[in-house]
């Protein structure tokens, strides 16, 4: 087992990793990762491009494997591989930067296919639970078109509706607005609110400043690898300690 | 030009198509499933059976056909004793080889043809965004759902063109099964052609239109095919 959350009574952390190091060839991309987040937190990850946030993202839910370290979900140490690690990653929802819905199933399939193949219930059930998550993210009437039928607005909305089905006990987000035009990013930015608000643990990589202070708990800022800064939103817009933070705010808040 | 052995019953034409025909369909079928369980293994986190589909498919599609259909025949069948036929003592065997021979070539057809729908299919793999895959991964699917859910059926849409030119190219192979005695298309042109040597053009005609009336439809339905399975991204 790993070791809990710090003074959270006897509750483990949703999400804790302890010395996670991750490598892609001599590429050190995760340095010595440590990071503890109570359940219902909403973390904001922020950091220059190619400073490992979607590797972070990815090895919570162990879509890359990691060299060495922990990584636990709810207390429970992730499986190597196999059904055990398939069934873990069905408690942790993931929203990609490029929406990945299943091509050739529509949109009321792709959010079904979860819980009819890995929760095993019924049609019936499934629908009905995708129908009112389809309605939750404000797409009910596309049910039955394909995904290239809609906007990428949209399909990211589906998206995050088929990752709630699994009632995921955290949700991922890696930049789940960057591939968007301007004028959808609010319509997701809204459900991701409306999800916050309603006690969802979720780890959030955005560089959208506004959704980090409305619905933000804990901003970790990442360089090379490695987290720079944990605090809150607050505190990191108008007091970022290191210089590397600072170098970076004022690059994205210039404009 | 002279077709009369067209009304002579020593000539099956049509019966000879007939075998022609079950022979690419069950081919064709076997060929299929054989082919899309080789692509599957093929890209399986399993090194053995990577490795085990792979060399199954780089030795089989690189031996001649009519060395695999004769191998059917006189080592599988012959020396290891393969029987796919049941024998009833005291009947003519003519029966028996007949329906061994047929089923002999099948199983070469399948294996010859699965290897270039592995191939196919495997192509169509790399089609598939691997952003499918892992969406498909972080749902909770295993490997084999992921596979046979969200990848296969992508990739067998985007090359049914591909797959409809392997079907018509098993279409013309099934001749080959004439070398182990099956009565089909070019068997009966053999038998035409030492019978009737002075109608040589006529026989061709007759035979060569009887495989692009079996080709060509089968190229414009998968053409067609093509069209409405491709996915949309
Ligand atoms: N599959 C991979 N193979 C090799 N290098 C990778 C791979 N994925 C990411 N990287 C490298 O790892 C570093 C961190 O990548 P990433 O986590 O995607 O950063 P970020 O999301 O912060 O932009 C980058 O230098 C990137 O080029
Ligand atoms: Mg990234």
């Amino acid at each position: 087992m790993t070791v809990a959350g710090p003074s959270d009574g006897a509750r483990p952390p949703m999400i804790s990793m302890h010395d996670v190091q991750k490598h892609f060839g001599t590429l050190h991309v995760l340095k010595n990762i440590r990071l503890d987040v109570p359940g219902g937190q909403v973390v904001i990850v922020i950091g220059p491009s190619g400073s490992g946030k979607s590797t972070l993202c990815r090895t919570i839910n162990r879509l890359e494997s990691i060299d060495s370290g922990d990584i636990a979900i709810d207390g429970v140490p992730l499986p190597a591989e196999g059904k055990g690690l398939a069934q873990l990653r069905a408690d942790v929802g993931m929203v990609f930067q490029s929406f990945n819905l299943f091509a050739h199933k529509t949109i009321l399939q792709n959010v079904t296919l979860g819980p009819i193949k890995v929760r095993k219930m019924s049609k019936k059930d499934a629908d009905e639970l995708a129908d009112s998550l389809l309605q939750r993210v404000g797409i009910a009437e596309q049910r039955d078109k394909l995904p290239a039928q809609l906007s990428g607005g949209q399909q990211q909305r589906v998206a995050i509706a088929r990752a709630l089905a699994m009632k995921p006990k955290v949700m991922l987000f890696d930049e789940p607005t960057s591939a968007l035009d301007p004028e959808m990013v609010n319509e997701v930015l809204d459900v991701m609110v409306s999800l916050a608000r309603e006690g969802m643990t979720m780890v959030v990589v955005t560089h959208e400043m506004g959704f980090a202070r409305k619905a933000g708990d804990r901003v970790l800022f990442m360089a090379d690898g490695e987290i720079v800064e944990d605090g809150t939103p607050q505190e990191f817009f108008t007091n970022p300690t290191s210089n590397r933070a600072k170098d970076f705010l004022s690059k994205i808040l210039t404009h | 030009m002279d077709f009369s052995f067209l009304s002579d019953p020593r000539y099956d034409v049509l019966g000879a198509f007939w075998v022609t025909v079950q022979l690419t369909v069950w081919s064709a079928i076997g060929a299929f499933i054989l082919g899309v369980v080789l692509a599957a293994m093929r890209v399986c986190p399993v090194p053995l059976m990577r490795g085990f589909a792979g060399g199954v498919v780089n030795i089989v599609r690189n031996i001649p056909l009519t060395l695999i259909i004769i191998m059917m025949s006189q080592v599988i069948a012959n020396q290891l004793g393969l029987r796919l036929a049941t024998r009833q003592p005291g009947v003519n065997p003519q029966a028996f080889l007949d329906t061994q021979n047929f089923r002999l070539a099948v199983l070469g057809f399948i294996i010859y043809t699965s290897t270039f729908v592995c191939e196919a299919i495997r192509s169509g793999i790399n089609t598939v965004p691997p952003g499918q895959a892992e969406a498909a991964r972080a749902v909770g699917l295993t490997f084999t759902q992921v596979l046979g859910i969200v990848v296969l059926p992508q990739a067998i849409r985007a090359v049914v063109a591909p797959l409809g030119s392997v079907l018509i190219a098993l279409i013309k192979n099934t001749t080959v099964a004439s070398a182990i005695g099956v009565s089909e298309a070019a068997l009966l042109m053999n038998t035409l052609l030492e019978n009737e040597a002075d109608k040589f053009t006529a026989v061709f005609l007759v035979i060569a239109a009887g495989f692009i009336v079996l080709a060509l439809p089968t190229g414009l339905v998968f053409g067609s095919l093509a069209k409405k399975a491709s996915v949309k991204r």
